[in-house]
């Protein structure tokens, strides 16, 4: 029957010390370690709006974790068996076990409100600093291609310029891919047969912003990465037509080739 | 306390229904030929942590391969097979099976009954799941199936996997759902008609009322999943098209099938590891469970939520957005009957006495446990939020909080307070304790760490990172978890054969419980009970305990 040995033996300063110390490392923790415990954002609007509203859940979240682990282990230390005592048999106290059904309903009613009410900014697109461009995405085993407005199309590095909103019709050429860039914004499946939305304005010009594939589409998953570079918008239509001219000359190269071999076969 | 002896002082109501209980052969052969619900229910238990342990050491692998960035220990390809084989047994060979197993052995015991009502469905059953394992487990010796547990179309399609690992992966899981169909219409039938005489619903333990929610699920929602992969190998082997895009098919429509089973599979079918806690604690605590009544309606509540669900695992698919809505409401609303359920085990430890033996251990960190796991799960009910982090460690993280948290630290919990019943032998409590809080500090290395791998953008399921993603120092860290986990559940291992060999014998009332199976023997007669009491509250043992002092008291 004996208790646990490693609760009985902390003493009592160390037991009131230790939730001080997770506290104080909480309130210093965002400064050294924010990556640690907060979503990837900062390139985008959606992706800050989808920060801020994770931390909204999180204080939420770590309110109701404390209270609850904390009154689980002072139970379970507080009401340790002692020799011949025997519990009032209680069954119950419905004014208690109504508080916990509504405390918890409130709880979840207040966090779905907070949703709907934020959720707008990170769905609709923010207005553009300029016209906003419409990007198509489209993920192959194991790569992602892009298709700018004009018919210009680059793989694996996105181009855009900074402050414009940037609207991407997602799709798939193969199996189920998504399209992630975490500081851009949350996750969205690419799914053949269907074009699923989403869109980000980034905030800075001259980062490059690092994703990947995030859901399983074969053996290469792992290395099917995206990355998207922010340039200014001249900087932004020369890559565009560097990018048109690249793809016109290599087309001609390979009609020339094709051409020979044509002549060849002959 | 023997049955027999107690049977006056009880005042056993006249036999109930007596069906014939046939008796089993001599030798080995009882083991194949058995019907006995006790024999079955210790087949599945055998047969499911035989599993476990296959799909712990494919666990161990995968933690290898992540513990350092650009490792090469395993291929893409063995990567692949090996996180689907382990989600694959985890779930489908070890939690749904396992509380199958807990609950062919002890709802009769716990209800008064000498059976269950379907005697050969119970082995049939049980043959069927054995078999589904072997099925799937027969691919590792051509191409084991490497499309994740969630086989998402068009991957699973022959046009990208045509070797034969998706048909293996299908044939199994259609024996392994037939099964679990069939021990859900047989604990049903058995719950609505075999209970002893007294026994109203309102007076059926917490784990009977968690098998019955885990039974009606599984008997809504299976078909769904056997239909689906029906469809599936359809499409894999008659060339059809039904989540073929390129032949008119819908690949969302897989994902609607499989996480209308899925969801309740991973969140629901647990349930009976809530009843197990809830059947633990209180004997421990020595006071009856807090709010009886509100417990029934949080099972049934998380039941019927669990069902509405699904959509919950789909917010980054094109879904439109009455469903994106619809589901973060339900998927929010499903914590509710959880987080109650919390409180409520707290207050029943609240002002008990509380014995901390090894069964309590594993009943209290499943608590604490699984309350991280629901309140992490309310993160991905949001769908922004989810969008962040569906998909990533941080949802490993918590599905491992709710299955290995909630589910296998209550099976834990289980088996230590049922051992002595099922072998009639005790466990040995210090190996029992080092076990649970081995596993307690490996459970929380392994995958406290993963939610920040996931923040940082660490998808699911790759099988390699670069350096300079930064994700080295969490994954190691989770990998030297696992091993101590690893290190945990071999001490359990080593506890009950240990115990099997040379355990001191148990008495038929070790903990003195509130319920019927300790009222017979340990391990119980083929027939259950000598004679089978009158029951007249939700605590029928403590009732019968209660009159013996009382005519003790009155005989000195």
């Amino acid at each position: 029957l004996g208790p646990t040995a490693p609760l009985r033996r902390a003493p009592r300063a160390l037991r009131a010390a230790l939730p001080a110390a997770l506290a104080l490392a909480l309130i210093r923790a965002p400064a050294a370690l924010a990556d640690a415990f907060t979503p990837e954002s900062g390139g985008s609007i959606n992706a800050n709006r989808i920060d801020s509203l994770y931390k909204v859940v999180l204080v939420v979240a770590l309110i109701a974790l404390v209270a609850i682990q904390g009154t689980l282990v002072y139970t379970l230390v507080r009401f340790r068996a002692r020799r011949g005592a025997l519990a009032a048999q209680t069954r119950g106290k419905r004014s208690l076990e109504l508080s916990f059904s509504l405390g918890a309903l409130v709880v979840v009613s207040v966090l779905a409100v907070i949703t709907f009410a934020k959720a707008g900014g990170i769905e609709d697109p923010a207005a553009s600093a300029g016209q906003p461009l419409r990007i198509d995405v489209n993920g192959q085993q194991y790569l992602w291609r892009y298709t700018y407005p004009d018919g210009t199309f680059s793989y694996h590095e996105m181009v855009v310029p900074v402050d414009t909103t940037v609207l991407l019709d997602v799709r798939s050429a193969d199996v189920a891919h998504s399209w992630w860039i975490p500081r851009l914004g949350g996750k969205v499946d690419a799914l053949p047969g269907y074009t699923n939305e989403t869109w980000f304005r980034a905030t800075e010009a001259g980062r490059v912003h690092e994703g990947q594939c995030a859901e399983l589409c074969g053996r290469n998953h792992a290395d099917m990465k995206a990355s998207v570079r922010v340039v200014t918008q001249p900087q932004y239509e020369a890559w565009l037509a560097e990018q048109k001219s690249d793809i016109a000359e290599a087309n001609k190269l390979a009609g020339q080739e094709a051409a020979r071999r044509a002549e060849a076969a002959k | 306390v023997s049955a027999t002896a107690t049977a006056p002082a009880a005042a056993p109501a006249p036999e109930v229904a007596v069906e014939a209980v046939t008796i089993e052969r001599d030798g080995w052969l009882r083991w194949l030929t058995s019907t006995d619900h006790k024999r079955i229910g210790v087949l599945y238990l055998y047969t499911t942590f035989v599993f476990f342990l296959l799909g712990g050491v494919e666990a161990l692998l995968l933690r290898i391969q992540l513990g350092q960035a650009e490792s090469t220990f395993l291929e893409p390809e063995r990567f692949n097979q090996l996180f689907t084989l382990h989600g694959t047994t985890m779930l489908f060979l070890f939690v749904v099976p396992v509380m199958a197993g807990f609950a062919n052995y002890l709802l009769p015991l716990m209800i008064g009954a000498r059976g269950l009502a379907f005697p050969r469905l119970a082995a049939w059953s049980y043959w069927m799941l054995l078999f589904g394992g072997v099925a799937l487990y027969g691919s590792v010796f051509f191409n084991p199936p490497e499309a994740g547990f969630t086989v998402f179309a068009p991957l699973s399609d022959d046009a990208f996997l045509p070797n034969a690992g998706v048909d293996a992966w299908v044939i199994a899981l259609l024996m392994i759902s037939l099964a679990s169909l069939g021990s859900a219409i047989n604990f049903i039938a058995t719950l609505h008609h075999m209970r002893a005489p007294g026994m109203t619903w309102s007076r059926l333990p917490l784990f009977g009322w968690a098998v019955a929610a885990y039974s009606y699920v599984t008997l809504i929602a299976t078909p769904v999943f056997l239909a689906a992969l029906a469809m599936l190998l359809i499409d894999r082997k008659f060339d059809g098209a039904f989540f073929d895009p390129g032949q008119g098919g819908s690949a969302m429509l897989w994902q609607h099938l499989f996480w209308f089973y899925a969801h309740p599979a991973i969140y629901v079918l647990v349930l009976p590891a809530f009843g197990i806690v809830s059947e633990v604690l209180p004997v421990f605590a020595r006071k009856p469970i807090f709010g009886y009544r509100a417990m029934v309606w949080a099972t049934v509540s998380i039941a019927s939520l669990g069902l509405l669900t699904w959509g919950s695992h789909m917010f980054a698919m094109p879904l439109n957005d009455t469903l994106r809505t619809i589901f973060t409401i339900t998927a929010l609303l499903a914590a509710v009957p959880a987080i109650v359920q919390i409180c409520h085990w707290v207050a029943t430890l609240w002002s008990g006495t509380i014995e901390a033996r090894t069964a309590l251990h594993f009943a209290a960190g499943m608590v604490s446990m699984l309350a991280i796991g629901i309140i992490s799960g309310v993160f991905l009910a949001i769908f922004p939020v989810a969008w962040q982090l569906g998909d990533t460690y941080f949802l490993v993280a918590h599905l491992h909080y709710v299955l290995f948290g909630g589910a296998v630290l209550g099976v834990f919990a289980g088996l230590y307070y049922w051992f002595p019943k099922m072998s009639g032998r005790m466990l040995s409590e210090g190996l029992g304790k080092a076990s649970f809080w081995t596993m307690l500090v490996g459970l929380n290395v392994t995958f406290l760490i993963g939610h920040s791998a996931g923040l940082s953008g660490m998808p699911r399921r790759i099988y390699e990172y670069p350096e300079s993603a930064g994700w080295e120092g969490y994954n190691l860290i989770s990998t030297i978890g696992s091993f101590v986990l690893a290190l945990g559940i071999a001490l359990t291992v080593w506890n009950v054969v240990r115990s099997v060999r040379r355990g001191s014998p148990a008495p038929p009332d070790p903990w003195h419980g509130n319920t019927l199976e300790w009222f017979t023997s340990s391990p119980p007669p083929l027939h259950n009970f000598d004679a089978i009491p009158v029951v007249s509250s939700a605590e029928p043992l403590a009732d019968i305990r209660r009159a013996l002092e009382g005519d003790g008291r009155a005989g000195a």
